[in-house]
């Protein structure tokens, strides 16, 4: 489903590489996850992926079947079916939650060519899955995570996932601020989407979100390549013994 | 003195082309106007007061063309409001196109017929004399000498319908001077909007005067004609406990002042005045407020959001006076302005000026770019770049939009904001969408 190539990316700004060859496949149906120590470039793979500005990929190529993701906007991406949760989702004051999902959702819909959602409809499906994660309808009614707590925004990427039903979803330490309760909900909630049409890339530094979200497979990243490749017992080696062990072996 | 001879040249040849109605009731207002006028000349860019804004289109002896807009294209301003109708066409008042001025606790009527209102003769021309200092208001004394036309309205009950003044342009060049007065009467209340292009160029004057517990709401759209000229003042005095909230959508236009100076004078009085401001190209806005807090526990508010693109420009200068003895007042003043490229600019002069020791009183101005982090975040769920940034533009101008008190207006103008921002997103490869439809 999701093909990185050689991907090499430096900042637009200054002359500092980040990505230096990243080499990745994710299958349909499949849970993939990436760790890796801090500033390895974990985030910056799944901004480029996503489309944010700022980052010049200088080599390589990413594809979501087949077709290139790099030539698009960040909307397009989207449409055609990624999805980013971010490490650290964006207040957008004066921006009501609800208004903003809804007009996402019909705004991919018609890109693709399909019927528009209809407001009670919407309402409908949107209170089923917030109640499911836990979050209070007051909470929809707020402008776009202005306000919530770090987990509560964290959990309301969930929604936006679940509501959004995208094939490729890439979720960056979605685990980050959140309780134990909390973890369960949003493991949950990952789960219920996994399908043999729709893949994961999870972003985690703790084997704890993996405990709940089973990976098929375990990458390691480190200054900006994949070093190594496993399955999840490499996500428990990690939790054992840290990278110097791993990293040394492939260094 | 050059300077002098200067400004007093200007006037002179503003007003050769002028009448000066003598023989009505307004007469003896009209020559006080004339004579104080003749002392101060007409501004230039060299006043400190016209700084920012170039008067010289506002003051020049005839209006700059302006190409009426078409008249029958898209929905009307205000249209889902049950309100009674006033038209002028090119300022002058146009009886077949209004409505009968039938509205309980509300008496009309027209400029020229105030000879038996004793209130008109007594609030003609006095809050614009009033509000000739510190700040020397030259053009809106030119309008009290050289009104054509306007309305006299006192409020003596709640009315159940907005008062609309509704503006329409008939030629290309016309020049219109319009004064209207509003006496709202002690626990009366009345909401007046305004709407569409009153001429090439239009000098407008509202003075509004509210007795004890009275209340005034005014909601204004200045919009659609790219190449209007526009002045306006709205002079407001409020005695205890009584209201004014104003609230102005400028949406193009070539030149538009809005000065608003607000006197209160009695204990526990609230005044609000507020402003979206949508400037796309050759376009210049310009929000000019004087709040003098001259009682107790007075509250004021100046909300100004500017959205500026396409080398427009955006200027603010407000004020905050407080009075000795004017304890426990709150006064609060915010302009900001979102520049969405960056031949686009905004110039601010907030002040504050402080006479008594127990107020609250805070002010800020801020300038900036939209925000791209939020803008990448709405893009990567799927909104189109456009859209997402008509989202972050109306999430800009909430907080001046939130001043309309009433819902279904402040719904009517949400709704032709958003229309205008989608219709603009359509055209968005002139960068030149057509404004909100701001006719009546
Ligand atoms: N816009 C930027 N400007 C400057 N440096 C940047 C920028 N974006 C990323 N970097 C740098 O690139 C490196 C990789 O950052 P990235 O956020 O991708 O790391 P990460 O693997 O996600 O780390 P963490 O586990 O701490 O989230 C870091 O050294 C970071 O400082
Ligand atoms: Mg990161």
């Amino acid at each position: 489903m999701l093909k990185i190539e050689n991907l090499h990316v430096k900042l637009e700004e200054e002359d500092k590489v980040i990505l230096k060859g990243v080499d990745l496949t994710v299958e349909a149906g499949k849970v993939h996850a990436i760790m890796g120590p801090n500033g390895s470039g974990k985030s910056t793979l799944s901004y480029v992926l996503a489309g944010r500005d700022g980052y010049e990929v200088t080599e390589g190529s990413a594809q979501l079947d087949g077709v290139e993701l790099l030539d698009m906007d960040p909307e397009e991406r989207a449409a055609a079916g990624l999805f980013l949760a971010f490490q650290y989702p964006v207040e957008i004051p004066g921006v009501g939650n609800m208004t903003f999902l809804r007009t996402a959702v019909n705004a991919q819909r018609k890109a693709r060519g399909e019927e528009e959602m209809s407001a009670g409809e919407f309402l409908k499906v949107i209170r089923e899955k917030a109640k499911a994660l836990k979050i209070d309808a007051d909470m929809m009614k707020r402008p776009v995570n202005v306000g919530f707590s770090g987990g509560e925004k964290k959990r309301n990427e969930i929604l936006q996932m679940a509501m959004l039903e995208p094939r490729m979803c890439i979720l960056d330490e979605t685990d980050s601020g959140l309780d134990v309760d909390a973890m369960k909900l949003v493991s949950e909630g990952v789960n219920a989407l996994r399908d043999a049409g729709r893949a994961f890339l999870v972003i985690t530094h703790y084997q704890r979100l993996l405990d709940h979200i089973k990976p098929d497979v375990v990458h390691i990243m480190a200054d900006g390549r994949i070093v190594k490749t496993g399955g999840p017992e490499l996500a428990l080696e990690v939790e054992r013994n840290g990278y110097a062990g791993i990293l040394s072996e492939v260094a | 003195m050059a300077l002098a001879q200067r400004k007093s040249d200007a006037l002179t040849a503003r007003i050769a082309g002028l009448d000066l109605q003598v023989g009505d009731w307004s007469e003896a207002a009209r020559k006080d106007a004339l004579s104080r006028l003749a002392a101060m000349g007409l501004p230039d860019r060299r006043d400190e007061y016209w700084r920012y804004t170039d008067p010289a289109a506002l003051t020049a002896p005839a209006a700059p063309a302006a190409a009426p807009s078409d008249a029958d294209d898209g929905a009307l301003v205000f249209d889902s409001i049950d309100r009674l109708r006033l038209v002028f066409v090119d300022g002058v008042f146009d009886a077949a196109a209004s409505d009968d001025p039938a509205l309980a606790g509300v008496e009309i009527s027209r400029l020229a017929e105030g000879g038996a209102l004793h209130w008109a003769r007594d609030l003609y021309g006095t809050l614009e004399t009033r509000a000739q200092t510190p700040v020397a208001r030259p053009l809106a004394t030119l309008n009290t000498a050289f009104a054509r036309d306007g309305v006299l309205i006192r409020v003596t009950e709640r009315a159940v319908r907005p008062v609309a003044l509704i503006y329409r342009q008939g030629s290309k060049g016309s020049d219109a001077i319009l004064h209207h007065c509003v006496k709202v009467e002690a626990g009366s209340e009345l909401t007046v909007l305004e709407s569409g292009t009153a001429a090439a160029r239009v000098n407008c004057v509202l003075e509004v005067d509210i007795a004890e517990g009275g209340r005034f709401h005014h909601i204004r759209m200045q919009g659609r004609d790219h190449d209007r000229h526009a002045l306006t003042h709205v002079f407001a005095r409020l005695a205890a406990e009584s209201l004014f909230k104003s609230f102005t959508l400028t949406a193009n236009g070539r030149l538009t002042r809005n000065e608003a100076v607000i006197e209160i004078l009695g204990d526990d009085a609230v005044a609000h005045v507020a402003g979206a401001a949508l400037g796309d190209g050759d376009f210049h806005q310009d929000d000019t407020v004087f709040v003098t807090h001259g009682a107790e526990r007075g509250e004021s508010r100046q909300v100004f959001k500017k959205v500026l693109r396409n080398g427009a420009t955006g200027v603010f200068q407000g004020k905050i006076l407080v009075k000795q003895g004017a304890q426990k007042t709150d006064g609060y003043q915010i302009s900001q302005s979102l520049l969405l490229d960056e031949d686009s600019q905004f110039l601010a002069k907030p002040e504050l000026e402080i006479y008594a020791d127990d107020v609250k009183c805070s002010h800020g101005s801020t300038s900036g770019a939209i925000d791209e982090t939020a803008l990448f975040y709405l893009r990567s769920r799927g909104l189109p770049e456009k859209a997402a940034q008509s989202l972050l533009v109306l999430a800009f101008l909430a907080e001046a939009l939130a001043e309309i008190e009433d819902e279904a207006l402040a719904e009517d103008i949400r709704a032709r904001l958003e229309n205008w921002l989608t219709r603009q997103e359509a055209s968005a490869a002139t960068m030149d969408g057509d404004a909100p439809e701001a006719r009546g």
